[in-house]
């Protein structure tokens, strides 16, 4: 922990959504401060662990809600905030990396356009200005040939190349804090490593705070310092990322077990016992 | 042993005037579960399709338990060789119950007896009967995988091309799904065929795996070389090194 105030500071979030037979807790109670550090968020589907990530945003989409205590972010609360201040915020200071490069550009806007909207909307720049930034950027997440990228569309791009852009896109107005949410599940193996080394570079060299949501216990291992581990809603462990072979919690060693190894010899791999933990 | 469960003799595969698939041989023997491995783009994929007649556009040889394969769909091929699809979301009529989609192939073939067959099944793929009557949406990721297998085995096929079958999955119902898999090659003396682009689920799953890089194959190698990383072609080195090999 460092001496200064925290980045983000969280206590006893929740967020919940209503259903026929009452309404559903998603996230229950979860406390969080985070400095300038990286923190990984490991859980299955279905454990609140996106959620969290969006509700730090504010945006948990109605009907769902979410309440807690405290929701502060450099200092400032965030659940008082227009939402008029809120847009501001976002992108500009708090900025999410979403899962599917393919979803989440706007196959109709040209790559080059699209990043300079994400800039014009924070800053005010002149349009060469601008264009400096973009290609400067692109030239970060190491695309060759920026220029030329800068005119095609998302259709024309693979994924890697996709997600590449989406993390330039998001790091354009020079954000404090990068939400990262599954930012390589949609990609293969070898561009999943060049795709973190990318954001893992550039969080270290901007001094941003980082938060890595995946269900991938080892990935998040290699790129965090501190990790936490959710089920159904709640925080069931914290660690440091090398201590995460020494987890206590049987959940967490439950999941660390069920990764098939390199060198496999086991001849059936252990399976969660749901039952212990009421289903999911 | 006798016929080899695939052989793929001098396989080259186009997507209308695009080759993607480059002079593939290949020999699976019964019994073996065998790996595709490779990036995207790579290939891979698209040689089930061929098999399963969803490419039809290809020259070279296909043959499967000594059977060559024509080009056009063909009913006793459906018989002994089924697919099991990458996404468990996409794979599914959303608008079927889980009995309608294990009925289908059944009605198809005409065959009789299809209420214990439907039955059988589910448990062999590890489902309570009372999914029965469920509808996709109402099953999770892991569930619905489950309900894909078993309408491939609904057919009691012999050799199953498997595309990606964990990787929408979480890891914790990602071991659910592989230890079934290879509970059934066991019990019912299957012979898989799988794509994957993940290293350790070979080395759990398979007996051996080709590597195939912009539509060739490079390498085909024994899954116990993913112990010590012992590979010949510089490809397979450097996708084994992407995959973590040094990590854990």
């Amino acid at each position: 922990m460092t001496a200064t105030k925290p980045l983000l500071d969280v206590e006893n979030l929740r967020v919940s959504f209503p259903t026929p037979t009452g309404p559903v807790e998603v996230v229950k109670g979860l406390n969080l401060s985070l400095g300038r550090e990286r923190l990984g968020i490991v859980g299955e589907s279905g454990s609140g662990k996106s959620m969290t990530g969006r509700a730090i945003l504010r945006l948990i989409r109605k009907p769902g809600k979410m309440t807690a205590d405290r929701l502060a972010f450099d200092g400032v609360e965030l659940q008082g905030l227009s939402e008029r201040k809120m847009r501001d915020l976002r992108g500009a200071r708090i900025s999410m990396i979403m899962q599917d490069p393919k979803f989440s550009l706007n196959p109709v806007m040209t790559i080059g356009y699209q990043i300079a909207e994400a800039l014009k909307a924070h800053e005010n720049l002149s349009r060469r200005d601008v264009q400096a930034r973009v290609i400067e950027m692109l030239q970060a997440v190491r695309i060759n040939d920026p220029e030329q990228v800068a005119q095609m569309y998302p259709h024309q791009v693979s994924g890697g190349m996709g997600q590449r852009i989406m993390i330039a896109m998001m790091l354009i107005p020079r954000p404090d804090l990068l939400i990262a949410d599954e930012p390589t599940s949609a990609l293969d193996v070898s561009v999943q490593g060049q795709v973190l080394d990318l954001i893992d570079e550039l969080v270290r060299e901007k001094g941003m705070g980082l938060i890595l949501i995946s269900h991938d216990l080892n990935l998040v291992a290699r790129y965090c310092d501190r990790i936490m581990v959710m089920h159904a809603g709640q925080v069931v462990e914290t660690c440091a990322a090398k201590d995460l072979h020494k987890a206590q919690h049987p959940y967490t060693r439950g999941l660390l077990a069920a990764v098939p190894q390199m060198k496999e010899t086991r001849e059936v791999l252990p399976v969660l016992d749901r039952s212990q933990w009421g289903g999911t | 042993m006798g016929n080899p469960a695939i052989l793929l003799k001098d396989l080259d595969i186009s997507y209308g005037s695009t080759k993607v698939v480059r002079d593939v041989n290949l020999s699976v023997a019964e019994g073996e579960s065998f790996a595709l491995v490779g990036e995207s783009g790579s290939g891979k994929s698209t040689v089930l399709k061929a098999i399963a007649g969803l490419a039809p556009d290809w020259t070279g040889q296909i043959s499967v338990l000594g059977q060559p394969r024509g080009h056009g769909p063909d009913s006793g091929f459906a018989k002994t060789c089924q697919m099991v699809f990458q996404d468990p979301y996409g794979s599914l009529h959303p608008r079927k119950v889980v009995d309608a989609v294990l009925r289908e192939p059944l009605k198809v073939h005409g065959l009789g007896n299809r209420d214990a067959r439907i039955a059988e099944v589910l448990n062999a793929v590890g489902l309570d009967q009372r999914f029965r009557f469920r509808f996709p949406h109402q099953l999770s990721g892991g569930q619905r995988q489950r309900v894909a297998i078993a309408r491939a085995l609904m057919l009691e096929p012999k050799v199953m091309l498997l595309d990606e079958p964990t990787s929408a999955l979480d890891v914790s119902v990602q071991a659910e799904i592989l230890n079934l898999l290879k509970r059934l090659r066991a019990e019912q003396g299957l012979t898989y065929l799988m794509v994957t682009h993940n290293l350790p689920v070979v080395s759990f799953m398979c007996d051996r795996m080709a590597v195939m890089n912009k539509g060739e194959i490079v390498e085909i190698a024994d899954a116990k070389q993913l112990h010590s990383g012992d590979f010949s072609h510089d490809y397979t080195r450097e996708l084994y090194a992407a995959s973590g090999a040094e990590a854990v």
